[in-house]
Protein backbone atom coordinates (compact mmCIF):
# COMPACT_ATOMS: atom_id res chain seq x y z
CA UNK A 1 0.00 0.00 0.00
CA UNK A 2 2.79 2.40 0.93
CA UNK A 3 4.14 1.24 -2.13
CA UNK A 4 1.64 2.10 -4.29
CA UNK A 5 0.79 5.14 -2.77
CA UNK A 6 4.69 6.00 -3.12
CA UNK A 7 4.59 4.76 -6.67
CA UNK A 8 1.66 7.28 -6.81
CA UNK A 9 3.37 10.26 -6.05
CA UNK A 10 6.32 9.49 -7.85
CA UNK A 11 4.43 9.04 -11.27
CA UNK A 12 2.09 12.81 -10.50
CA UNK A 13 5.47 14.30 -9.59
CA UNK A 14 7.30 13.19 -12.99
CA UNK A 15 4.07 14.26 -14.82
CA UNK A 16 4.08 17.69 -13.43
CA UNK A 17 8.55 18.05 -14.26
CA UNK A 18 7.67 16.94 -17.68
CA UNK A 19 4.40 19.39 -18.07
CA UNK A 20 7.25 21.57 -16.99
CA UNK A 21 10.10 21.01 -19.08
CA UNK A 22 7.58 21.30 -21.93
CA UNK A 23 6.29 24.63 -21.48
CA UNK A 24 9.89 25.56 -21.24
CA UNK A 25 10.85 24.13 -24.58
CA UNK A 26 7.72 25.46 -25.49
CA UNK A 27 9.03 29.10 -24.92
CA UNK A 28 12.56 28.26 -26.63
CA UNK A 29 10.92 27.23 -29.29
CA UNK A 30 9.07 30.24 -30.00
CA UNK A 31 12.21 32.25 -28.74
CA UNK A 32 13.64 30.95 -31.78
CA UNK A 33 10.78 32.05 -34.38
CA UNK A 34 13.13 35.60 -35.71
CA UNK A 35 16.26 33.53 -36.20
CA UNK A 36 14.29 31.49 -38.40
CA UNK A 37 12.70 34.25 -40.17
CA UNK A 38 16.12 34.83 -41.15
CA UNK A 39 16.51 32.10 -42.92
CA UNK A 40 13.20 30.70 -44.19
CA UNK A 41 15.18 28.25 -46.50
CA UNK A 42 15.22 26.14 -43.44
CA UNK A 43 11.25 26.93 -42.85
CA UNK A 44 10.83 25.68 -46.61
CA UNK A 45 12.84 22.45 -46.55
CA UNK A 46 10.37 21.40 -43.45
CA UNK A 47 7.24 22.55 -45.24
CA UNK A 48 8.01 19.92 -47.68
CA UNK A 49 8.65 17.10 -45.42
CA UNK A 50 5.66 18.19 -43.09
CA UNK A 51 3.27 19.16 -45.82
CA UNK A 52 4.33 18.10 -49.08
CA UNK A 53 5.03 14.35 -47.97
CA UNK A 54 1.19 14.90 -45.72
CA UNK A 55 -0.30 16.11 -48.59
CA UNK A 56 -1.68 12.62 -50.38
CA UNK A 57 -2.54 10.89 -47.25
CA UNK A 58 -4.48 13.65 -46.43
CA UNK A 59 -6.43 14.36 -49.77
CA UNK A 60 -7.15 10.48 -50.55
CA UNK A 61 -8.59 10.30 -46.41
CA UNK A 62 -10.51 13.33 -47.33
CA UNK A 63 -12.04 11.89 -50.43
CA UNK A 64 -12.85 8.71 -48.66
CA UNK A 65 -14.37 10.27 -45.38
CA UNK A 66 -16.97 12.41 -47.79
CA UNK A 67 -17.67 9.37 -49.88
CA UNK A 68 -18.35 7.52 -46.85
CA UNK A 69 -20.34 10.14 -45.25
CA UNK A 70 -22.15 10.83 -48.77
CA UNK A 71 -23.19 7.22 -48.64
CA UNK A 72 -24.32 7.19 -45.28
CA UNK A 73 -25.72 10.33 -44.97
CA UNK A 74 -27.99 9.32 -48.35
CA UNK A 75 -29.34 6.37 -46.44
CA UNK A 76 -30.57 8.62 -43.59
CA UNK A 77 -31.84 11.50 -45.05
CA UNK A 78 -33.45 9.25 -47.71
CA UNK A 79 -35.73 7.73 -44.82
CA UNK A 80 -37.16 11.11 -43.94
CA UNK A 81 -37.01 12.28 -47.89
CA UNK A 82 -34.59 15.23 -47.40
CA UNK A 83 -31.88 13.64 -49.57
CA UNK A 84 -31.41 16.89 -50.93
CA UNK A 85 -30.70 18.17 -47.57
CA UNK A 86 -26.87 16.00 -47.86
CA UNK A 87 -24.90 18.46 -49.15
CA UNK A 88 -25.15 20.40 -45.69
CA UNK A 89 -25.05 17.21 -43.46
CA UNK A 90 -21.51 16.43 -45.21
CA UNK A 91 -20.39 20.19 -45.72
CA UNK A 92 -20.63 20.95 -41.61
CA UNK A 93 -19.29 17.36 -40.40
CA UNK A 94 -16.38 18.01 -42.44
CA UNK A 95 -15.56 21.77 -41.67
CA UNK A 96 -16.90 21.94 -38.11
CA UNK A 97 -15.66 18.41 -36.69
CA UNK A 98 -14.09 15.55 -39.39
CA UNK A 99 -11.89 17.79 -41.21
CA UNK A 100 -9.82 19.74 -38.44
CA UNK A 101 -9.99 16.78 -36.51
CA UNK A 102 -8.94 13.64 -38.95
CA UNK A 103 -6.43 15.54 -40.71
CA UNK A 104 -5.36 16.65 -37.51
CA UNK A 105 -4.48 12.78 -36.54
CA UNK A 106 -3.63 11.71 -39.40
CA UNK A 107 -1.07 15.11 -39.38
CA UNK A 108 -0.17 13.21 -35.58
CA UNK A 109 0.82 10.20 -37.35
CA UNK A 110 2.10 10.77 -39.91
CA UNK A 111 4.91 14.03 -40.14
CA UNK A 112 4.22 13.89 -36.33
CA UNK A 113 5.80 10.62 -35.39
CA UNK A 114 8.54 11.47 -38.18
CA UNK A 115 9.64 14.23 -36.65
CA UNK A 116 9.78 12.36 -33.06
CA UNK A 117 11.92 9.75 -34.45
CA UNK A 118 14.06 12.11 -36.04
CA UNK A 119 14.79 14.47 -33.12
CA UNK A 120 15.02 11.43 -30.92
CA UNK A 121 17.60 10.14 -33.47
CA UNK A 122 19.54 12.73 -33.52
CA UNK A 123 19.58 12.84 -30.45
CA UNK A 124 20.86 9.55 -29.96
CA UNK A 125 23.23 9.59 -32.51
CA UNK A 126 24.51 12.84 -30.58
CA UNK A 127 23.82 15.44 -33.32
CA UNK A 128 21.96 18.19 -30.99
CA UNK A 129 25.48 18.18 -28.80
CA UNK A 130 27.49 18.44 -31.06
CA UNK A 131 25.72 21.23 -32.51
CA UNK A 132 25.57 22.84 -29.11
CA UNK A 133 29.58 22.42 -29.41
CA UNK A 134 29.61 24.02 -32.58
CA UNK A 135 27.76 26.99 -30.54
CA UNK A 136 24.47 26.36 -33.10
CA UNK A 137 21.55 26.27 -31.29
CA UNK A 138 19.59 23.24 -31.84
CA UNK A 139 16.88 24.91 -30.77
CA UNK A 140 16.80 27.79 -33.30
CA UNK A 141 18.25 25.57 -36.23
CA UNK A 142 16.19 22.25 -35.94
CA UNK A 143 13.15 22.49 -33.65
CA UNK A 144 11.79 25.66 -34.38
CA UNK A 145 12.28 25.37 -38.23
CA UNK A 146 9.75 22.12 -37.82
CA UNK A 147 7.72 23.55 -34.83
CA UNK A 148 6.96 26.70 -37.85
CA UNK A 149 6.36 24.14 -40.36
CA UNK A 150 4.12 22.08 -38.62
CA UNK A 151 2.26 24.80 -37.70
CA UNK A 152 1.07 26.79 -40.53
CA UNK A 153 1.13 23.06 -42.87
CA UNK A 154 -2.09 22.37 -40.30
CA UNK A 155 -4.44 24.36 -41.75
CA UNK A 156 -3.80 23.83 -44.96
CA UNK A 157 -4.00 20.17 -44.83
CA UNK A 158 -7.20 20.69 -42.56
CA UNK A 159 -8.61 22.64 -45.83
CA UNK A 160 -7.93 20.65 -48.37
CA UNK A 161 -9.29 17.78 -46.23
CA UNK A 162 -12.75 19.03 -46.08
CA UNK A 163 -12.42 20.69 -49.75
CA UNK A 164 -12.05 16.86 -50.67
CA UNK A 165 -14.32 15.52 -48.53
CA UNK A 166 -17.07 17.39 -49.72
CA UNK A 167 -16.07 17.36 -53.25
CA UNK A 168 -16.06 13.28 -52.65
CA UNK A 169 -19.57 13.19 -51.03
CA UNK A 170 -20.69 15.06 -53.84
CA UNK A 171 -19.38 12.50 -56.52
CA UNK A 172 -21.07 9.74 -54.26
CA UNK A 173 -24.50 11.56 -53.27
CA UNK A 174 -25.30 13.44 -57.43
CA UNK A 175 -23.19 10.85 -59.01
CA UNK A 176 -24.32 7.86 -58.21
CA UNK A 177 -27.23 8.11 -55.80
CA UNK A 178 -28.99 11.07 -57.62
CA UNK A 179 -29.27 13.80 -55.24
CA UNK A 180 -30.02 16.56 -57.56
CA UNK A 181 -26.44 17.94 -58.10
CA UNK A 182 -27.87 21.90 -57.73
CA UNK A 183 -29.98 20.97 -54.68
CA UNK A 184 -26.11 19.87 -53.06
CA UNK A 185 -24.28 23.02 -53.27
CA UNK A 186 -27.59 25.27 -52.79
CA UNK A 187 -28.48 23.64 -49.77
CA UNK A 188 -24.93 23.88 -48.57
CA UNK A 189 -24.47 27.42 -49.50
CA UNK A 190 -27.65 28.35 -47.55
CA UNK A 191 -26.66 26.70 -44.59
CA UNK A 192 -22.92 27.02 -43.89
CA UNK A 193 -21.88 30.01 -42.81
CA UNK A 194 -18.26 31.89 -43.23
CA UNK A 195 -17.60 33.51 -39.95
CA UNK A 196 -19.50 30.40 -37.73
CA UNK A 197 -18.18 27.55 -39.55
CA UNK A 198 -15.45 27.77 -41.94
CA UNK A 199 -13.53 30.27 -39.28
CA UNK A 200 -13.78 28.15 -36.47
CA UNK A 201 -12.79 25.46 -38.33
CA UNK A 202 -10.16 26.81 -39.30
CA UNK A 203 -9.12 27.86 -35.94
CA UNK A 204 -9.14 24.64 -34.79
CA UNK A 205 -6.93 23.17 -37.48
CA UNK A 206 -4.60 26.29 -36.51
CA UNK A 207 -4.66 25.03 -32.19
CA UNK A 208 -4.06 21.23 -33.29
CA UNK A 209 -1.04 22.23 -35.60
CA UNK A 210 0.01 23.77 -32.89
CA UNK A 211 0.07 21.35 -30.30
CA UNK A 212 0.41 18.61 -32.36
CA UNK A 213 3.62 19.75 -33.36
CA UNK A 214 4.52 20.87 -29.81
CA UNK A 215 3.89 17.50 -28.50
CA UNK A 216 6.15 15.88 -31.44
CA UNK A 217 9.48 17.82 -31.50
CA UNK A 218 9.16 17.61 -27.28
CA UNK A 219 8.54 13.75 -27.28
CA UNK A 220 11.52 13.85 -28.99
CA UNK A 221 13.84 16.06 -27.81
CA UNK A 222 13.15 14.65 -24.52
CA UNK A 223 13.59 11.00 -25.85
CA UNK A 224 16.05 8.57 -24.02
CA UNK A 225 18.69 8.80 -26.10
CA UNK A 226 18.76 5.10 -26.69
CA UNK A 227 16.99 2.97 -29.74
CA UNK A 228 14.30 1.68 -27.08
CA UNK A 229 13.66 5.28 -25.62
CA UNK A 230 13.13 6.74 -29.18
CA UNK A 231 10.50 3.91 -29.93
CA UNK A 232 8.52 4.68 -26.97
CA UNK A 233 8.76 8.39 -27.60
CA UNK A 234 7.45 7.76 -31.25
CA UNK A 235 4.35 6.00 -29.58
CA UNK A 236 3.68 8.48 -26.87
CA UNK A 237 3.64 11.30 -29.87
CA UNK A 238 0.72 9.53 -31.44
CA UNK A 239 -0.86 8.71 -28.37
CA UNK A 240 -0.79 11.96 -26.51
CA UNK A 241 -1.35 14.13 -29.93
CA UNK A 242 -4.62 11.85 -30.06
CA UNK A 243 -5.88 12.48 -26.58
CA UNK A 244 -4.92 16.51 -27.02
CA UNK A 245 -6.58 16.92 -29.91
CA UNK A 246 -10.01 14.68 -29.16
CA UNK A 247 -10.28 16.58 -25.40
CA UNK A 248 -9.21 19.85 -27.24
CA UNK A 249 -12.01 19.62 -30.03
CA UNK A 250 -14.63 19.00 -27.20
CA UNK A 251 -13.34 22.38 -25.53
CA UNK A 252 -13.60 24.05 -29.13
CA UNK A 253 -16.58 22.98 -29.71
CA UNK A 254 -17.92 23.85 -26.80
CA UNK A 255 -16.45 27.17 -26.91
CA UNK A 256 -17.51 27.69 -30.64
CA UNK A 257 -20.94 25.91 -30.87
CA UNK A 258 -22.23 26.39 -27.93
CA UNK A 259 -24.51 29.02 -28.16
CA UNK A 260 -26.31 27.35 -30.94
CA UNK B 1 20.56 22.87 -56.62
CA UNK B 2 18.19 21.39 -59.11
CA UNK B 3 16.88 19.37 -55.86
CA UNK B 4 15.99 22.21 -54.23
CA UNK B 5 14.23 23.80 -57.43
CA UNK B 6 11.60 20.65 -57.17
CA UNK B 7 11.33 21.44 -53.78
CA UNK B 8 10.45 24.91 -53.88
CA UNK B 9 8.08 24.28 -56.26
CA UNK B 10 6.43 21.36 -54.74
CA UNK B 11 6.17 23.65 -51.17
CA UNK B 12 4.60 26.31 -53.79
CA UNK B 13 2.45 23.89 -55.15
CA UNK B 14 1.41 22.70 -51.73
CA UNK B 15 0.63 26.12 -50.42
CA UNK B 16 -1.12 27.15 -53.23
CA UNK B 17 -3.47 23.57 -52.87
CA UNK B 18 -4.47 24.34 -49.04
CA UNK B 19 -5.42 28.09 -50.05
CA UNK B 20 -7.43 26.77 -53.17
CA UNK B 21 -8.97 24.31 -50.99
CA UNK B 22 -9.48 27.20 -48.22
CA UNK B 23 -11.17 29.62 -51.19
CA UNK B 24 -13.43 26.75 -51.86
CA UNK B 25 -14.73 26.34 -48.74
CA UNK B 26 -15.37 30.42 -48.42
CA UNK B 27 -16.89 30.64 -51.86
CA UNK B 28 -18.69 27.56 -53.02
CA UNK B 29 -19.24 26.18 -49.86
CA UNK B 30 -20.14 28.60 -47.27
CA UNK B 31 -22.58 31.74 -47.74
CA UNK B 32 -19.87 34.34 -48.57
CA UNK B 33 -20.32 34.30 -52.14
CA UNK B 34 -23.15 35.54 -51.86
CA UNK B 35 -22.55 37.98 -48.74
CA UNK B 36 -23.69 41.59 -48.97
CA UNK B 37 -22.39 42.76 -45.94
CA UNK B 38 -24.06 45.27 -44.04
CA UNK B 39 -24.57 47.82 -46.83
CA UNK B 40 -28.41 47.45 -46.49
CA UNK B 41 -31.03 49.32 -44.48
CA UNK B 42 -32.87 48.20 -41.28
CA UNK B 43 -36.23 48.08 -40.63
CA UNK B 44 -38.27 47.14 -37.59
CA UNK B 45 -42.06 45.28 -37.38
CA UNK B 46 -43.20 44.45 -33.86
CA UNK B 47 -45.19 41.41 -33.80
CA UNK B 48 -47.59 39.39 -31.24
CA UNK B 49 -45.45 36.18 -31.25
CA UNK B 50 -42.53 36.05 -33.86
CA UNK B 51 -42.80 32.53 -33.13
CA UNK B 52 -39.30 30.43 -34.05
CA UNK B 53 -38.16 32.89 -35.57
CA UNK B 54 -34.14 33.26 -35.43
CA UNK B 55 -31.38 35.85 -35.83
CA UNK B 56 -30.11 35.52 -39.83
CA UNK B 57 -33.89 34.33 -40.30
CA UNK B 58 -34.82 35.01 -43.99
CA UNK B 59 -36.67 37.53 -45.34
CA UNK B 60 -38.33 37.41 -48.27
CA UNK B 61 -40.65 38.88 -50.68
CA UNK B 62 -42.78 37.07 -53.09
CA UNK B 63 -40.78 34.27 -52.53
CA UNK B 64 -37.62 35.76 -53.11
CA UNK B 65 -34.90 36.62 -50.12
CA UNK B 66 -34.36 40.02 -50.06
CA UNK B 67 -32.45 40.36 -46.38
CA UNK B 68 -31.96 38.76 -43.10
CA UNK B 69 -33.56 39.37 -39.36
CA UNK B 70 -30.50 40.91 -37.74
CA UNK B 71 -31.75 41.56 -34.04
CA UNK B 72 -35.21 40.08 -32.01
CA UNK B 73 -35.91 41.67 -28.61
CA UNK B 74 -39.00 41.71 -26.00
CA UNK B 75 -40.34 44.90 -25.66
CA UNK B 76 -41.39 45.28 -21.87
CA UNK B 77 -44.30 47.90 -22.01
CA UNK B 78 -45.84 46.63 -24.93
CA UNK B 79 -44.90 42.88 -24.16
CA UNK B 80 -44.14 42.56 -27.98
CA UNK B 81 -41.63 41.03 -30.00
CA UNK B 82 -39.32 43.68 -32.31
CA UNK B 83 -37.58 42.04 -34.92
CA UNK B 84 -35.31 44.33 -36.58
CA UNK B 85 -34.32 43.22 -40.57
CA UNK B 86 -31.25 44.21 -42.49
CA UNK B 87 -33.01 44.70 -46.14
CA UNK B 88 -30.35 44.78 -48.79
CA UNK B 89 -29.13 48.26 -50.01
CA UNK B 90 -31.04 47.54 -53.84
CA UNK B 91 -34.28 46.31 -52.82
CA UNK B 92 -35.14 49.49 -51.37
CA UNK B 93 -38.50 50.35 -53.44
CA UNK B 94 -40.56 48.86 -50.55
CA UNK B 95 -43.54 51.12 -49.65
CA UNK B 96 -44.67 52.42 -46.39
CA UNK B 97 -47.45 50.38 -46.03
CA UNK B 98 -45.78 46.85 -46.45
CA UNK B 99 -47.09 44.16 -44.70
CA UNK B 100 -44.57 41.41 -42.65
CA UNK B 101 -46.09 38.37 -41.80
CA UNK B 102 -43.86 34.87 -40.31
CA UNK B 103 -44.01 32.24 -41.65
CA UNK B 104 -43.26 28.50 -42.15
CA UNK B 105 -41.40 27.13 -45.41
CA UNK B 106 -42.99 23.51 -45.37
CA UNK B 107 -44.31 21.84 -42.63
CA UNK B 108 -41.49 21.50 -40.35
CA UNK B 109 -39.32 24.27 -42.03
CA UNK B 110 -37.52 27.34 -40.67
CA UNK B 111 -39.52 29.96 -40.19
CA UNK B 112 -39.00 33.39 -42.46
CA UNK B 113 -40.39 36.78 -42.37
CA UNK B 114 -42.25 37.81 -45.46
CA UNK B 115 -42.69 40.94 -46.87
CA UNK B 116 -45.66 42.09 -48.67
CA UNK B 117 -45.83 45.29 -50.27
CA UNK B 118 -48.88 48.03 -50.41
CA UNK B 119 -49.69 50.83 -52.13
CA UNK B 120 -48.19 53.75 -50.43
CA UNK B 121 -46.07 56.36 -52.46
CA UNK B 122 -43.64 56.81 -49.64
CA UNK B 123 -40.63 54.34 -49.25
CA UNK B 124 -39.41 52.73 -46.20
CA UNK B 125 -35.95 54.05 -45.02
CA UNK B 126 -33.20 53.25 -42.52
CA UNK B 127 -35.00 52.98 -38.82
CA UNK B 128 -38.32 52.46 -40.84
CA UNK B 129 -40.97 50.81 -38.91
CA UNK B 130 -43.36 48.48 -40.60
CA UNK B 131 -46.91 48.86 -38.83
CA UNK B 132 -48.96 46.08 -40.04
CA UNK B 133 -48.16 42.65 -39.01
CA UNK B 134 -49.36 39.11 -38.56
CA UNK B 135 -48.06 36.95 -35.75
CA UNK B 136 -46.41 33.33 -36.16
CA UNK B 137 -49.04 30.75 -36.55
CA UNK B 138 -48.55 28.60 -33.30
CA UNK B 139 -49.64 24.66 -34.11
CA UNK B 140 -50.65 23.95 -30.57
CA UNK B 141 -52.77 27.17 -30.39
CA UNK B 142 -54.37 26.51 -33.78
CA UNK B 143 -54.96 22.71 -33.21
CA UNK B 144 -56.53 24.30 -29.62
CA UNK B 145 -59.15 27.33 -31.09
CA UNK B 146 -60.11 24.30 -33.93
CA UNK B 147 -61.08 21.62 -31.16
CA UNK B 148 -62.83 24.18 -29.20
CA UNK B 149 -64.79 25.66 -32.17
CA UNK B 150 -65.78 21.61 -33.13
CA UNK B 151 -66.93 20.89 -29.16
CA UNK B 152 -69.04 23.58 -29.37
CA UNK B 153 -70.24 23.14 -32.70
CA UNK B 154 -71.21 19.49 -31.03
CA UNK B 155 -73.73 21.56 -28.25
Amino acid sequence: MIEFLQHLGENTRTSFTKLGRGTFFLLQTLSGIPSVLIRPRLLLNQMHSVGVLSFLIITISGLFVGMVLGLQGYYILSDFGAEETLGVMVAASLVRELGPVVAALLFAGRAGSALTAEIGLMKATEQLSGMEMMAVDPIKRIITPRFLAGFLSMPLLAALFSAVGIIGGQIVGSGLLGVDEGAYWSQMQAKLDFQDDIINGVIKSIVFGFVASWIALFEGYDAIPTSEGVSRATTRTVVNSAFSILGLDFILTALMFGDN
Amino acid sequence: MQHTRTQDTLVGLFVASGIVGLFFLAMQVSNLGSFTGHDGYTITARFENSGGLKVKSPVSSAGVKIGRVSAISFDTKTYQSVVQMNIDAQYNTLPEDTTASVFTAGLLGEQYVNLEAGGSDELLKEGGNIEITQSAIILEKAIGQFLFKSASEKK
